[in-house]
């Protein structure tokens, strides 16, 4: 199951109609609360895409609200179970959400002009990891540690550990990047 | 008796210190008047700050407006009237207050209290910054955003942390003397409480023998610490965000809070890093000076993430 947020709807409907700019931490704290019920209402889906395509401008107090407790929230053990994507981050989000990525150790998958990308705090071996999966995937444990060149229970902890963090998922075949067999719509 | 500060002729982020310094020994209580009839010229900071001096003080002051027609027809249209109407005693003819749309000026001075303001500043500023910063200084586009941005963590500071409003302005000019070139200039200025203040307030804070306004500032804008840091890591983003936005565009940042001044300067203008010791004024007061681009010379300064990717393509 998945599901679609446009957080410029969001915005609007939460803070004031007039506002197409992400600003302020009252702003995000306002619109990632409106979001957070959202999810609820809705039932935990297994993946929850977050679809910044009509934000204007984010600052990186929004950013840091939105996109990083949100994260934070899926990491926490009482959180929501599933995954969350995001879309429509534009380059102008970028730096305000790499910034606050890395304050935070997370990182993000997010959809851009139909492919995945991974955003934040990865090291290089999980990236190539990431990029495996999102070429080959489903990709199982022993076609990772073959590529890994190494033992298949090495492989397997690496891709449980961006598992996760939830840049990659389980499928029936193997390990997938969320969004990739479960398209959101 | 009433103490006369003597406002200068040409009034910017350095000349400001001289009324500081003249405001300074003037004991609480003892009448004022600002003299600006003298004044021709005056930057964003200039008039924020003058503004931040009227709200330095419990006792109003009375201000005597300057008598060159050119200067007061200016100071008008950034709004400085509007707002010296309500916290100065004026002296000297006023010119009518004029709409914001009949204004030249990139942002009038806009008193910030609450969260909609800065929403209003951004939102205002945006159409009429991408055409001088790409238009008119030769900037990439990609610095419309992020100015805006550094406009709004900016003004958030006052919010957040000054306990009280403050003023925003911004203005482009010719930057003759210094850089030959045009500038865009923001200044944001408040008389709260100050980053020291403002920092002692957290949980966390340890005083040391060494702590002061200069290692207040220090902690706040070059190791991004903030009173809320130790209930959210979050915290502290904006002032670093700040810092890459003038490194990227090879921009000047000064802050000057309590007795103290920070200047992070770039290669085309001179400063000294930190002023420690200078006449206590309340509050915090920024200026970011943002050049144009001449020639091919690419405003992208090099490391500490001038740009970023959208990661590394299979």
């Amino acid at each position: 199951m998945t599901h679609l947020i446009d957080v410029g709807s969001v915005l609007r409907a939460t803070v004031a109609s007039l506002y197409s700019n992400l600003v302020t931490r009252p702003t995000g704290a306002a619109v990632r609360t409106a979001i957070e019920r959202q999810v609820v209402e809705i039932g935990a889906p297994v993946v929850t895409t977050i679809d910044f395509s009509q934000v204007n401008l984010l600052d990186f107090s929004c950013a840091d609200e939105i996109v990083a407790k949100l994260l934070l929230r899926y990491r926490d053990d009482d959180g929501p179970s599933g995954f969350l994507l995001f879309r429509g981050i534009n380059d102008g989000h970028l730096d305000p959400i790499e910034t606050v990525l890395e304050r935070h150790d997370l990182a993000l998958v997010a959809w851009h002009e139909g492919q995945a990308e991974l955003h934040g705090a990865v090291t290089d071996d999980e990236r190539d990891l990431w990029e495996l999966v999102r070429a080959d995937g489903p990709l199982g444990s022993s076609q990772a540690a073959a590529w890994l060149n190494a033992p298949p229970d090495e492989a397997e902890r690496q891709l449980d550990s961006l598992c996760r963090r939830r840049l990659i998922m389980r499928h029936d075949a193997g390990y997938v990047v969320p969004g990739c067999h479960l398209p959101a719509s | 008796m009433t103490t006369v500060i003597s406002v200068p002729p040409s009034l910017d982020e350095q000349t400001f210190e001289s009324v500081i310094e003249q405001l300074a020994p003037v004991p609480l209580g003892q009448k004022i008047l600002v003299d600006a009839r003298h004044a021709r010229w005056a930057s964003p900071y200039g008039l924020t700050a003058l503004l931040c001096v009227a709200q330095s003080r419990e006792d109003r002051m009375a201000f005597a407006v300057p008598e060159h027609p050119d200067t007061l027809s200016y100071w008008s249209r950034t709004g400085f009237f509007r707002y010296a109407g309500e916290l100065f005693e004026l002296h000297g003819s006023v010119p009518r207050a004029r709409d914001a749309h009949e204004s030249d000026v990139l942002l009038e001075i806009t008193p910030i209290v609450q969260t909609d303001d800065v929403h209003g500043v951004v939102g205002r500023i945006q159409q009429k910054a991408g055409d001088i910063l790409h238009g008119q200084l030769g900037l990439d586009t990609a610095v419309t955003g992020r100015f805006s941005m550094t406009l709004s963590e900016s003004c958030q500071n006052i919010v957040e942390h000054a306990g009280q409003g403050g003023w925003v302005a911004v203005q482009s000019y010719s930057y003759k003397k210094r850089l030959g070139r045009k500038v865009v200039v923001i200044a944001v200025c408040d008389a709260g409480i100050g980053f020291r203040n403002s920092l002692e307030s957290s949980p966390g804070h340890r005083h040391s023998d060494r702590w002061d306004d200069a290692m207040a500032l220090e902690e706040a804008v070059l190791r991004a610490v903030s009173r809320f840091r130790m209930s959210d890591k979050g915290r502290g983003q904006g002032l670093a965000g700040i810092r890459r936005f003038i490194a990227q565009w090879h921009s000047k940042l000064t802050v000057r809070s309590g007795t103290a001044r920070l200047a992070i300067t770039p290669a085309w203008d001179e400063d000294v890093p930190m002023t420690k010791g200078m006449p206590y004024f309340p509050g915090t007061q920024m200026q970011i000076t943002i050049p144009e681009r001449i020639g091919d010379a690419a405003p992208v300064a090099t490391g500490a993430r001038a740009s970023r990717s959208r990661g590394r393509m299979p």
